[in-house]
């Protein structure tokens, strides 16, 4: 026999790891992996594998050179910042501008804060909206969803939400622009321009649930987001439907079910307690109906969730958890 | 209607009750017995006996003065070969007294019959001081003397008296045992703290996965006035003071404060059959129900061993691979200590000895916090480990204290559940460690 372990109790684990919960997540997105490869071609198998091997080397090469540290890369979460990037870019966005993309995300947004779980803003949004900003025209010409096109250089056009919104600002009739959108099944079903992960929010929806009961995430973020969508714009949309889209459009289109199920929840940049999830995800809800209605850009989800990102440690100081034996009645 | 369980947190790691069907058997007296001075919370005994001495069982070692202590009494007969520090299960070097064992020679005022009194002839006082004088103290593992619980404090009254046949540690099954095969002997024990504390109910808690004990426990209990036997679901750690006075009667004690505040006392079911024995055989705690378990074990065992038995005689008595055992623990796998030495005896509050195969032994490897929050979710006081941690090694004791460090029960369920694999209970522990001198400190000022 050789030496016995000495250690403090307890003495059995549950088996839990970073690595399942993070390849769990991956494994959630599988599916609407699948639909943009179907969707958009080999433009979106080129983006996916050029955002994830990138976002793995930077992190791999920052780790061993920059950090001096073993690096980790089967941990999984550089794959997931890679594969979210991939999903919140459009399928023809040249190779270079990924590349730089995926160096924000993970060398600004990640690494430069300690690595994983430092990062107090969601590195795939960082690079997404770095890039929007610094290039806006690659970052907003949306191919139009095909049947696995094999040609890199599709048509473009505008998302539903870009038609909707240009529309109202033109005083163009509510009835009208739908007609100019694909209806509510295609949307849901896979039928949205726009990015990568965008275009089925069923699929999304699918791996949500897959990742609520693997116990992934909890419910807490992902009803308080679509409830506060669905009562702000429901509200703005029972005063005016000419100048207000209906909430059932909000919710299938654009980033949104991409944003509830896989940005949001980000377990590193997001709230600790349940309460503090629920007031955070009725935020990133109130400030993405905001941006889509009154702000410059069509969508507001990223935008929505970085700036909630900002306000989470406070939310971690606001609502502790219920500590035992503080209401209840000894009678 | 639903289990009974407590309100916040908790986990369910697998039960393993591997030794649930072995039936309780006696150990052979071991040749040389070491007795520890302090095997409860509390200080240490006073020893009585000189070097040479010859000692009979149940005969008294050492005295228990202070407030809280308790005696300790000879487990076996024989020669006192020496008395020096000796390392026990805790890993402290600790006073004991070493006797080598002469026969099996019994106090004659001590009842050895099997025979079963049911009539409760001593008064309240003459019970606790009988708990007192026998060395009792709770036998679920915190090992705190007895009789102090049952000296209610002025302007207090019980309104229950709670009895732990919860077990909810994985593996262990010595209470299981008692309740099955000691069930009569037990609820006698426990209409004994009935009269002590004068209240006249008793709620036994069991968890629903010994469904034998609960309808042993119901049958028995018809019998008996003012004892109800209820089921509980099975989640660990339900068997903390605090959280099963919650699961049963929904009250919770406020911080820092003890059951008594809710109108409670707590004892485990060992305790209750070591108060039978105590009050109506008049003999005093030299033995106690052991089991030793584990994946290497190949007789997983239940044994009333004495007091004083080395834990290797256990181990080689129940066919244990050792080349496979990579770690030994005193109790449970949630709260038990890992023995340094096989040498260390068996004390008062062993409840098992578990036998961790070689893969299990080592901790996971530990990574960032990726503040997934699963720690909060699952501590059972509604804390936070993962902050408590980071600010204790930072040395924060103010805001460790503000924080409730030393509401932590130490159950450990935060790092079982870690995907990190952090060691949250080590900082913690350090921290309450800090806090509690710092606390110390400021009301000696």
């Amino acid at each position: 026999m050789g030496l016995l372990t000495v250690s403090g109790s307890p003495h059995v684990h549950g088996g839990l790891s970073v690595k399942k919960l993070m390849w769990g997540v991956v494994i959630a997105m599988l599916p609407a992996m699948l639909a943009s490869f179907y969707y958009f071609g080999m433009g979106a198998i080129k983006v996916t594998l050029v955002a994830v091997g990138s976002a793995m080397l930077f992190e791999y090469l920052i780790t061993k050179f920059i950090l001096k540290q073993p690096p980790q890369l089967m941990d999984g979460s550089a794959a997931i910042t890679g594969l979210l990037l991939a999903f919140n870019v459009p399928s023809n966005l040249p190779i270079w501008i990924i590349v730089i993309g995926a160096l924000v995300a993970i060398g600004v947004a990640k690494m430069s804060f300690g690595g994983l779980g430092k990062n107090p803003f969601n590195p795939a949004l960082v690079g997404r909206v770095f890039l929007l900003i610094s290039f806006p025209v690659q970052m907003t010409s949306w191919p139009v969803v095909g049947k696995f096109p094999m040609v890199l250089d599709a048509v473009t056009g505008a998302t539903p939400l870009g038609i909707v919104k240009e529309g109202i600002k033109n005083g163009e009739p509510m009835t009208d622009l739908m007609n100019q959108v694909p209806s509510y099944t295609e949307m849901f079903m896979g039928q949205n321009g726009g990015s990568l992960g965008e275009v089925s929010a069923f699929l999304l929806l699918i791996g949500g649930i897959y990742m609520l009961m693997r116990k992934i995430i909890t419910w807490h973020i992902p009803v308080s987001f679509l409830g506060s969508v669905i009562v702000f714009s429901g509200i703005l949309w029972m005063i005016n439907p000419e100048q207000y889209v209906n909430p059932l459009f909000h919710l299938v289109t654009g980033g949104l079910m991409l944003g509830v199920f896989f940005m949001a929840t980000d377990m590193v940049t997001s709230p600790m307690t349940p309460k503090g999830q629920l007031i955070f995800g009725a935020g990133v809800g109130i400030l993405t109906i905001i941006i889509r209605v009154w702000g410059a850009y069509p969508e507001g989800v990223s935008f929505a969730i970085l700036l909630m990102n900002a306000v989470v440690p406070h939310l971690n100081n606001l609502f502790k958890p219920k500590r035992f034996g503080e209401e209840v009645n000894n009678g | 209607m639903g289990l009974l369980t407590f309100k916040i947190g908790g986990i369910h790691p697998p039960e393993n009750k591997m030794s649930a069907s072995a039936a309780i058997e006696d150990f052979a007296i071991p040749k040389q017995a070491v007795v520890p001075l302090a095997q409860h919370l509390g200080a240490p005994a006073k020893v009585q006996v000189k070097r040479g001495e010859m000692v009979k069982v149940g005969q008294l070692l050492a005295k228990g003065e202070a407030f809280i202590s308790a005696d300790i009494h000879s487990p076996v007969s024989g020669k006192v070969f020496k008395i020096e520090p000796r390392l026990d299960s805790t890993g402290f070097r600790k006073e004991s007294v070493i006797i080598n064992v002469e026969g099996d020679e019994w106090l004659e005022t001590i009842d050895r019959s099997s025979d079963i009194v049911k009539e409760i002839s001593l008064s309240e006082s003459e019970i606790v001081k009988r708990i007192h004088e026998m060395g009792i103290v709770g036998m679920g593992g915190a090992t705190f003397p007895s009789h102090v619980k049952y000296m209610v404090p002025q302007g207090k009254t019980v309104d229950y008296l709670i009895i732990n046949g919860v077990e909810c540690e994985p593996y262990l099954t010595s209470d299981h045992r008692i309740m099955l095969e000691k069930g009569e002997e037990m609820l006698i024990g426990v209409s004994i703290m009935m009269k002590a504390l004068k209240t006249d109910k008793a709620i036994i808690g069991i968890e629903n996965n010994k469904p034998d004990a609960i309808a042993n426990l119901e049958k028995i209990a018809a019998n008996f006035t003012g004892i109800s036997i209820k089921a509980l679901k099975v989640q660990y750690p339900q068997g903390g003071e605090k959280q099963l006075i919650d699961a049963l009667i929904g009250r919770q004690i406020p911080s820092g404060k003890l059951p008594i505040e809710v109108g409670c006392v707590v004892n485990n079911v060992g305790t209750a059959y070591a108060i039978y024995e105590a009050v109506q055989k008049n003999k005093p705690l030299i033995e106690r129900v052991v089991t030793v378990t584990g994946k290497p074990v190949g007789k997983p065992s239940n044994y009333k061993v004495r007091i004083g038995t080395p834990i290797t005689e256990l181990i080689e008595k129940s066919n244990c691979s050792l080349d496979a055992t990579g770690k030994i623990i005193n109790g449970g796998p949630m709260m038990g200590k890992a023995l340094v030495t096989l040498d260390a005896p068996v004390t008062k509050g062993t409840s098992g000895v578990l036998l961790i195969e070689n893969e299990k032994a080592k901790r996971v490897p530990v990574m960032n916090c990726i503040r997934c929050g699963k720690c909060t979710t699952v501590c059972p006081m509604g804390l936070e480990p993962h902050l408590l941690s980071i600010i204790a090694r930072q040395g924060k004791n103010e805001q460790c204290e503000e924080e409730r460090i030393m509401d932590c029960i130490e159950c450990g369920s935060c790092v079982y559940t870690c995907p990190s694999g952090r060691p949250l209970l080590d900082n913690i522990r350090l921290g309450k460690s800090n806090v509690g001198f710092m606390i110390r400190n400021r009301s000696r000022k």
